[in-house]
Formats: C-alpha cells, structure tokens, sequence
C-alpha cells in the first residue's frame, strides 16, 4: 500500500492502494465514481476512458502509480452541468441504447476535439477505434462528434 | 373510440390498501435507489404530496406525474417508450412526467421481461390502460367536486376542464379525490389518430444521466460496507470442480474469504433460464475488485471431468424438456465432422408439402448449397455482476435480468428463503440481447452473500463472462432447389441442425410459396451451454434462407426483389399448406417500401447491392445494403431498411433500435466467431474476439417504417437476422464469390 495524491476534476483525491492499481478501480472501488467503466481490463474496448492532461487513456491498464501529478478528468468531470460540446451533441442524437459503452466514447471524442478541432471522417474513425459498442451505436457517435465541432 | 374493459391485468390497478379510504401520501422504500430520469431542477418543483393512482402511476399535488415503468431496461428505451404509452391516455404534458424503475413485484407489474421483442406487444393495452383509468377517475372527481356530469368533463395535458362553468383544475388539485374513486370497470382508449404522444419522437429518459455517467447499472450498484467476489469456473466445459486450496490466496491483501457454493438443491424443477454448464464455482471475497482479481489469478483450484448427464428443464412454453449434456472435452473441429455426417443422414421431417421426392427426382436441375455459423458469445459490454445481501430469511438484490421472476424460484429453494422475502432492484443493463435472460450468476451472488454474512458485489471478468457463456449454438443448413426444363422452381428441401439445437423454422417463407416442399431438421448433444441470443435461431436461419434465394433467383435470371415478391404472390393468393406462419401482404409490403426507397435498379458503378428480408417476432423487416471494396475488403456504404412492426411508438427510437441491429448484424456475419479447442473456449476477451468497430460499421443507415395502424410489435430482434443474408449478398457481388460459411472475413488482425 502506498498513499498517492491525484488531481481529479479538479480536486485532490488520496488514496492509499497498491501501486499496481488500475486508475480504473481507485476511481471506481476507493473514490467512488462509478462514471467510468469497466470492460475488458485490457485496454481493447474504451469502456474505461479518462483523460491524462486532456489525453484519452484506457485506465484499466494505468496504474495509480504512473500518475504522478497529471491531471485526471473523468466522465463525472468533464463539464460542471453535462454541457459540455460532446455532452450535449450526444443529447442531441440521442446516441445511447443500453449507454454502458457511452461514458468512455465521450471521453474519447471530447479528447479528440481538444487535439482535433476540425477532425475529418478518418480522424474520428481512427479517435473512435479503441471504443466498441455492442449496441451498433456508431453511426450516431460519428454523428455527434461532428455537431460537437460546431458546439465547440 | 374503443372501450376495454380494465379486467386484463386487473391486479395492477387495484391500488394498495394503506390508500384505498382516501389520499395518502405513499412511501415507497425503494425510490431513493431509483434513477430519476431528470435532474431536480428540471422537473420544476417536487410536489409535497403523491397520490397513487395505480401501481403505474402516482399523481403529486403539483400536477407532476411519476410513471414506473414495469420491465427491466437493456438498452431497448422502454424507459422512455412505456411511460410514453402511459401519457398517451392519461393525457398529460410530457414535461411533467419523471421514469421511475419499478422494483420486481409481479403482482403489480405482471410479467415483468426484456426479451422476444415482446415488451411493447405485451404492455400496449395495459398500459394504456393505466393512463387511461388514471384519467378517467380524474374525470370522475371532478364531476364530483362541480357537482356536473362526468360526461362533460374534458381534459387536455394535465388539465380538466368543464366547459359549460368555465371551470378548470390541473391533475394535481383533483389528485387526491381521484385517489378514493373506486377503479372504473371500463374505459375508453383513443383512437390512433387522436394520439398526440404516440407516433412523435421523445427522447431517451436517461440521455443526460447517460452523458454525465451517473451510477444506474448493476455494476454500478454500491452499498456501505459491501465486499466485492469473483468466482473461479472450470477453464472447460466438460469440467467441474475437484478441490481448492483456498490457503492460496486467503493471506493475501484485501482478501477476506474464498468459498465454495453449488447454485442448485437437489429435487428442484429449473426453468430453461437456470442453464448453467458451472453449477459449482469458488469464490473469492475481498475488499476491492484489484485485490480479488490478483486472488483468482493466484488461486490454486483442481477440476475434475463432468460425466454425462440428463436434465429436465421446464421450457419457456411450460412444457419440461430433456436435455443430454454428454462427458467429454469438445473441439470445433470435431463439431465440424460430427455436423457433416449427420447432414449427410436423413433429418427429422417436420414439414412436408406435395411430392418433393418426385420433383427432386424428375427435376432438369438441382442446385445444392450448404451455409454455417459458429458459437458466438453475446460479450454485452457490461460484464455479467449482481449485488446480494442476505440477512436471515431475507434477501436484497440488485441485479441485471431480463426476467427477474424466473430467478425467484431457484434462489428461493437455493437459499431457502421464502420467496416473499426476496426484494429485487431491477438495475439497467449494459446489453442484455439474450445472456441476461440466465440468472445463474444471481444465484451464486445470493450464496456468496449467506456464506460470507455480508452485503457482496460479484462481478465476472471479462474473461469470466466471455468463458462462461450461454452461446448462440453453431448451425449449418443445406438447401436444395430443383428446376424443370423451363427452368421454374419446382421443390426446395431444407435439411438444417445444429450443436446442440436446430436453428429451423418449418412454417417460415418460402414455405407456403412452394408446391413440393421438404423440412428436415437434426441435433448433436453438447455440454456447451447455450441459449437466446438477439433472434434466437433466425439470426442463422434468416442469412441462410436470403442467401439461397438469391441464388435461386440468379439461376432463374429473375430480379431479386421480383423473384421474392411472386412467391410472397403465390403464397398470399392461393398459399400452399395451413400453417405458414407470416402474413404474405406485409412481408411483401416491405419489400417494395425498401425497393422504392433505395432506388433498386439505379444502379451506380462500383457500388454493390445486395436485398434480404425476413419475418420474426411479429415484425417485418427487409434491407437493401451497397457495398463497396476498398483495398479488396468490403466497406458497408449504406443500408436501407424497410421496417413493418405495426405502430411506431418513439420513431426516432425504434430507428436507433435498427440502426443498431444493423451493425451488430453487420459485426457478426463479418467477424462472429467462438470456437473451442478441448472444451477450452479458444477466445477470452476483445483482443482476439473480433467485434465491429467503428470504421467498419455503416457508413449510413436509412430507415423506413410501413405506416399503419396495426398494434405495434417489437424491434429489439426483427432487423437482425435478414442483416447477415444482405451482407452475403452484397458480399457476392461485389467480389463474385458466394458466402456460406459465417464469419463471411475470417481470421483478420485484431485491433486496439
Ligand atoms: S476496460 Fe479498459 S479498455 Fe476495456
Ligand atoms: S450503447 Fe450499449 S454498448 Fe454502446
């Protein structure tokens, strides 16, 4: 066990865990905000998505060790009234089905504008290929990303 | 208008007794827990006092109405769809209206499940009904109160209104007198084209709760000082547990326990849904989720072979069926022998019209296809979890089922509680599509609970949910077609099975188009479990038939969609046989909505188009894909979709439901795949269980719905299964080479 001082949404969080604990299962089991999602543990499906300084990483593999003092935004986080551009784009084309694989697509969409402003059909494809959704949702997240951009 | 009389489901409308001699405020203990579909400051203020109306719906004293929607959510948008159908006839402004899960409780909701594309089919009429009693004894108060016939009491959006003394009062001043009017033995339900709710699209209930990721899953569930456990399983099927050491892990951080439990007591009738090839596991009990998962890898557990067995099931129907899980360690590639020498044997004959022996045998030609499907794991992206807390005779559980009342049984005799102590919170699923019609993972929560004393969260790994499966079965089907000298299509012979279950639909099209007609069907023994899976059976069947047809009609040098339309002819004008089972005007109604809406026969260079249609569930669906090669692999350009499931309820919904179907369906025929390898599945988890991924979804998917006023049916499972035919289809033209064995691209790289 170790104690460790993260920045999550902007507030400092400690926690004391063993190093090798997935961010992934701090944020779910130990700070309590289940937003993020588990599922498959091993970086292949997005479920799990966070951003690192503003970057989409899969925090089932990210050990709390690595942090380090990197600022750790969270689907709970990503906007203080769920307005952000992503938010409301996916409200807009009313995206979700069953929602699981949703909160980890949006963080990896939200990432994409913040490095991609303008992306291209390819961009989003390429943002977007780490996320599965067992519902089919996809075409409706291509389409949100781009009503993000002109949210944004 | 037509009136109904409210005896259907009566129960539900008889309001609980604690109210019935005026209005009180009602407790309900299990709403704190509940999602609320809107944010507080969205749904203006809370009312100081609710009136329950009926088990559906409670009235506050500030005209907000608070619906419970009566089945478990899995990603359909009942939770927006059933209030909808509520609000239709209580005739209320949408915006008033907050979605509260109901708890099980079947003597208030009935049969409360997601599954068969049946959740609007079923509930159209009683929640209809709901509303429209709730209205009418709104009416009924208000009459009393002006002292004025109920007759001339009229109602619009949460508003009643006298005409005749200009009075009015929203549903929150008559609430409380409506609460002491005895429940009308009638009432009327509008017509459908008075409906001002239904047929308009409304947004998903949860949207924001979706994009802000609140806790609303199973997975999700939390409770003070709960403990969290995993269970090891036989790594094979044909395995069953020897011995564990649980000095292996018990020393270990975090770890609080490691148990044994056997889900089943001995004597006790299992529905179908306890299908469960591990009865017993070991679990592991700890702190946290990290510390248990390093536990189960360390854990030292010995396995042992099953021997063969034989067990009665009580069937979806009621009926008790046999089913022979054989000994043994099974491989894919002896499924592929064992299929082949019994599709070279004679079948089962389960239909049999005209002389189709004479045809075959006097026919100037016959062509021969055989098509196959593997297992496919349903790897819903919330992994398998409950929550159980057993306390004496009593039991809490939060739990993902799709029909929560066919666990109630087995966890009664299991734990030996009766089943009047059993309280279940239906959580949201993150996917259910048949898995989560299996409750065994809620029987093992509930012992894991009462051997450990304490509140538990079990959660499956991904490799857990994705080993210990309930498969689609793997099929094959061969197909024969003979010919006379005019080349007319004289007899077609279907032979199909499967491990352990023949996907065949006797009495499906093209049965009933054609004169000589054979069906037979066989099976193979197995101790892989399987079970309902998106349109169970039709999702091979459905790809095979289309593919066929195609075939037929090229032979015949017909037009595809022509060629489908004269047999649906024949079969609506003069059908052979009496127990075809889909209407032949409607199939071809979507046929020719999706022939007019794609432009077929437009046809645009490079672009190829491949059609396919079926009937399941009560819905009539047909597609129209263009597809075209890119780099030699194909790309979905588009898909067009004709769509008959009667009334559209949410449109924009139902069109998401299909667009869905469509890549899923689009996903398996390309990529589907579980095999086994010594009873071991040989794929665990996403890097090498292929699933579509967003660059090879659809680039476009245009949906169109028959418009009608036909009771509405289910959307969940119909676009499914005709996908993967149009998938063949498109797939032969644009490359020239016929698919017959699913998945239509094979090994391909696995990408992160
Ligand atoms: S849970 Fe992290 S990528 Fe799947
Ligand atoms: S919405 Fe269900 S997995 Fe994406």
């Amino acid at each position: 066990m170790a104690t460790y001082n993260l920045k999550i949404n902007g507030q400092k969080r400690e926690v004391d865990v063993a190093p090798d604990t997935p961010m992934l299962w701090v944020l779910r089991d130990h700070l309590n905000m289940p937003g993020t999602k588990y599922g498959c543990g091993v970086a292949q499906c997005g479920a799990c998505t966070i951003h690192l300084d503003g970057n989409a990483m899969r925090s089932c593999m990210l050990p709390v060790s690595a942090i380090g003092d990197k600022a750790i935004t969270t689907i709970e986080g990503l906007s203080e009234n769920g307005d952000h551009p992503v938010q409301k784009a996916w409200l807009e084309h009313d995206v979700a089905q069953c929602g699981y694989c949703q909160a980890g697509q949006i963080m990896s969409a939200a990432s994409l504008l913040n490095n991609i402003p303008n992306p291209t059909d390819s961009d989003i494809e390429a943002a977007m290929h780490g996320n599965i959704c067992r519902c089919g949702t996809y075409g409706r997240i291509k389409a949100a990303v781009k009503t993000a951009v002109k949210l944004s | 208008m037509s009136i109904i009389k409210t005896s259907i489901g009566r129960r539900s409308f008889l309001k609980s007794s604690a109210i019935a001699g005026g209005g009180m405020m009602l407790g309900f203990s299990w709403l704190a827990s509940c999602q609320s579909s809107k944010t507080k400051e969205e749904i203006l203020a809370m009312p100081k006092e609710w009136f329950e109306m009926n088990s559906y719906l409670k009235i506050g004293d500030n005209g907000v109405v608070t619906m419970f929607t009566p089945n478990p959510e899995f990603g359909q948008n009942i939770r927006t769809s059933m209030p909808m159908l509520i609000a239709e006839e209580l005739d209320i402004d949408w915006k008033k209206v907050i979605v509260e899960q109901a708890p099980y409780h079947a003597e208030n909701y009935g049969f409360q499940l997601s599954g068969g594309s049946l959740g609007i089919k079923n509930r159209w009429e009683p929640l209809r009904m709901a509303g429209a009693t709730a209205r009418q004894m709104l009416c009924e108060a208000a009459a009393q109160v002006w002292e004025v016939p109920v007759e001339e009491i009229t109602t619009n959006e949460g508003i009643l209104h006298h005409k005749k003394s200009g009075k009015s009062a929203g549903y929150g001043e008559m609430a409380s007198a409506a609460a002491a009017i005895p429940v009308p033995e009638e009432v009327q339900l509008k017509e459908v084209k008075d409906f001002k709710i239904i047929g308009k699209s409304h947004k998903n209930v949860d949207g924001k709760s979706i994009v802000t990721g609140k806790p609303m899953f199973g997975i999700d569930y939390h409770k003070e000082g709960m403990l969290i456990a995993m269970i090891a399983h036989p790594p094979a099927f044909g395995m069953t547990l020897k011995s564990v050491d649980a000095a292996s892990v018990k020393s270990m951080p975090g770890i609080k326990d490691v148990v044994t439990i056997k889900c089943y007591k001995e004597g006790v009738q299992k529905p179908i849904t306890d299908t469960n090839a591990f009865p017993e596991v070991v679990a592991i009990v700890g702190n946290s989720t990290w510390e248990v998962m390093q536990a189960k890898k360390q854990l030292k557990v010995e396995w042992k072979p099953t021997p063969a067995k034989s067990e009665k099931f009580r069937g979806f129907r009621g009926d008790i069926e046999t089913i022979n899980t054989p000994a043994g360690l099974e491989s894919s590639d002896k499924h592929k022998s064992q299929m082949a020498a019994l599709a070279a044997k004679p079948g089962k004959v389960v239909r049999k019209d005209g002389k189709p022996e004479a045809a075959f045998k006097n026919a100037a030609k016959v062509i021969e296809r055989s098509y196959s499907a593997p297992f496919l794991a349903h790897n819903c992206m919330e992994p398998i979890n409950t929550f159980a807390h057993v306390q004496g005779d009593k039991v809490q559980i939060a739990t993902t089922q799709q029909a929560p009342s066919l666990i109630v049984p087995t966890l009664s005799a299991s734990l030996g509680i009766p089943a009047e102590n059993i309280e279940i919170e239906m959580m949201r699923m993150g996917g259910g599509f048949g898995r989560r019609a299996y409750g065994h993972y809620a029987i093992e929560a509930a012992l894991i609970s009462k051997e450990v004393g304490a509140p538990i969260k079990l959660i499956y790994t991904r490799e857990d949910d994705m080993t210990n499966g309930i498969y689609r079965p793997t099929y094959q089907a061969t197909y024969r077609a003979a010919f006379d000298e005019d080349n007319n299509l004289t007899a077609l012979h279907i032979k199909a099975g499967g491990i352990p279950e023949s996907p065949l639909f006797a009495n499906r099209f093209p049965a009933g188009a054609i004169d000589n007609y054979l069906a037979e069907e066989w099976a193979i023994d197995s101790n892989i479990t399987i079970g309902a899976f998106r349109a169970p059976r039709s999702n091979f069947i459905a790809g095979a038939e289309q593919s066929f047809l195609d075939e037929i009609a090229e032979e015949m040098g017909k037009d595809p969609i022509e060629f489908r339309l004269e047999l649906l002819k024949r079969a609506k004008e003069n059908p052979v046989g009496e127990e075809n089972d889909y209407d032949a005007e409607r199939y071809a109604g979507v046929l020719e909505l999706v022939r007019e809406k794609s432009g077929w026969g437009r046809n645009q260079a490079n672009v190829h188009r491949g059609v396919s249609a079926y009937f399941c569930h009560s819905t009539y669906a047909a597609h129209v894909m263009d597809m075209t090669l890119e780099d030699d692999k194909p790309v979905v350009r588009k898909v067009t979709t004709a769509i008959d499931c009667g009334i559209v309820v949410n449109p924009d919904a139902a069109v998401n439901m299909a667009e869905g179907a469509i890549t899923d369906g689009v996903g398996n025929a390309f990529f589907g795949e579980l095999t086994f390898k010594d009873g071991v599945p040989t794929k665990k988890n996403f890097d090498t269980y292929r699933m579509i991924r967003m660059s090879e979804a659809p680039k476009e998917i245009d949906v169109h719905f028959v418009q009608n006023e036909i009771k509405p049916t289910g959307m969940g499972e119909p676009p499914f299964p005709p996908i993967f035919g149009a998938v063949a289809n498109a797939m032969y033209k644009a490359t020239g080479k016929r698919q017959y064995d699913q998945p239509f691209l094979g090994e391909k790289e696995v990408l992160g």
